[in-house]
């Protein structure tokens, strides 16, 4: 390896296959870097950033900086975009950046900055670069990381110690910034009970969703005596949402398929189709309580005098 | 190939982040383009040290990483704080220094 990097040294070009290794990963780096700027939402830029910089990572091992590669990963991409990630969920994954430009022109401008800028540093690099390079065979000698050391523990040491105190100060402010202080005594459980049985308007704690023996997940809503849902028993967000898996519309029309299929083997003409009241009162993800409530109980005495008029029947 | 192409990949790469900061108005997107430009420039300086032969480089790049860290702590934790009272991640929403 060593002879290579003298090589390479002494004709300015390294191998071939880290030209190949660059190609790729700076094709990579490009585009993660540009689907990060180009993307709305900002999950997807925090992966496209990911994908970034485990590239340069590689670059970074390819050009003899192995300590710093490692750490490239584990601090970057393992603790950095993390962070990255918690705050985004925490401010919602679902948003993403409207469309609607509040300057006008804004974004041509800064895309003409943008090239100007970097026409401006390339230039400036083609300009002032080096035909040969020294290669770091010789200070990597002992080993990168004793290199590195050496020089962090002696020449550095001062920025080092600096360093920590950045640290401390960061850590102390991030926990300043987010901490929020209680404006009000805490309620405390009799004051909450004594407050709900002054509203009146739900004692008794909330009923539990689900269906004994059956279902007990919180999607599904527990059912009535006569069949029908009630919309107490699931969590309002999920109500809000949409997200409520109603069973009892499945178990009536099992029941009635039940039904037919005996009656068809006694003889008998087929019971009276009967529908569920939660299928024709559906759970409609931004009605409001109340009118969901209202709604069930003008389908609820049409379901009940159905039953009715089937017991007639069977007697 | 020469090095210097490196050199040419943390050039564009830091334009790309310094456009973002321009265009985008997500304050966590643009917290994300400030780290791609840091690490743009941390490519820039393990090239050099390449180039020269000697370490230093690589030790400033070093110190890049702590700052960085240490920015985004901050950073992130200021974006919390802000989300907090305005329900919005957007810096155009931002336009008061007291929160």
């Amino acid at each position: 390896m060593t002879t290579a990097h003298l090589a390479a040294a002494v004709t300015g070009a390294t191998s071939t296959g880290e030209a190949v290794q660059f190609w790729i990963l700076a094709v990579v780096a490009v585009g993660g870097a540009l689907g990060m700027v180009l993307m709305r939402k900002a999950v997807h830029s925090a992966l496209c950033l990911a994908a970034t910089m485990l590239a340069l990572a590689v670059c970074y091992m390819a050009q003899g900086a192995v300590f710093l590669g490692v750490v490239q990963i584990v601090v970057y991409t393992g603790a950095i975009m993390m962070l990255f990630l918690f705050v985004v969920m925490l401010v919602g994954v679902t948003s993403a950046d409207s469309l609607k430009e509040t300057l006008r022109g804004q974004r041509w401008a800064a895309a003409l900055c943008g090239t100007g800028f970097g026409v401006l540093l390339m230039a400036g690099i083609a300009n002032a670069r080096l035909r040969t390079f020294t290669g770091l065979a010789q200070a990597n000698a002992d080993g990168n990381v004793q290199g590195l050391a050496r020089l962090v523990f002696t020449r550095y040491v001062w920025a080092f110690e600096v360093t920590g105190a950045l640290l401390i100060t960061a850590a102390v402010g991030a926990m300043v910034l987010t901490h929020r202080e209680r404006t009000e005594e805490r309620a405390t459980q009799r004051e909450l009970a004594a407050r709900r049985v002054r509203e009146g308007v739900q004692v008794t704690p909330l009923p539990a969703p689900g269906v004994y023996a059956r279902h007990n997940a919180v999607d599904i809503p527990g059912m009535l005596p006569d069949g029908t849902t009630s919309d107490l028993t699931v969590n309002p967000t999920l109500r809000a949402r949409g997200q409520i898996r109603d069973v009892s519309g499945d178990m009536l029309r099992r029941m009635e398929q039940l039904e037919t299929s005996t009656a068809d083997y006694l003889g008998r003409t087929p019971p009276p189709r009967r529908v569920a009241a939660s299928a024709r009162v559906p759970l409609a993800a931004g009605a409001g309580d109340e009118a969901g409530d209202a709604a069930r109980e003008e389908a609820r005495p049409e379901t009940r005098s159905g039953a009715r008029t089937e017991e007639a029947e069977q007697q | 190939m020469n090095p210097v192409n490196y050199l040419y990949l943390a050039a564009l790469l830091f334009t790309i982040g310094a456009t973002g900061v321009l265009v985008r108005r997500n304050a966590i997107v643009l917290f994300m383009c400030v780290e791609l430009m840091l690490n743009a420039s941390n490519l820039a300086l393990v090239t050099f040290s390449r180039l020269h032969g000697n370490l230093d480089g690589q030790v400033i790049a070093f110190f890049t990483m702590v700052v960085a860290a240490a920015e985004v702590v901050v950073g992130l934790a200021i974006i919390v704080s802000i989300f907090r009272t305005r329900h919005s991640a957007s810096v155009d929403d931002a336009n008061l220094m007291k929160l």
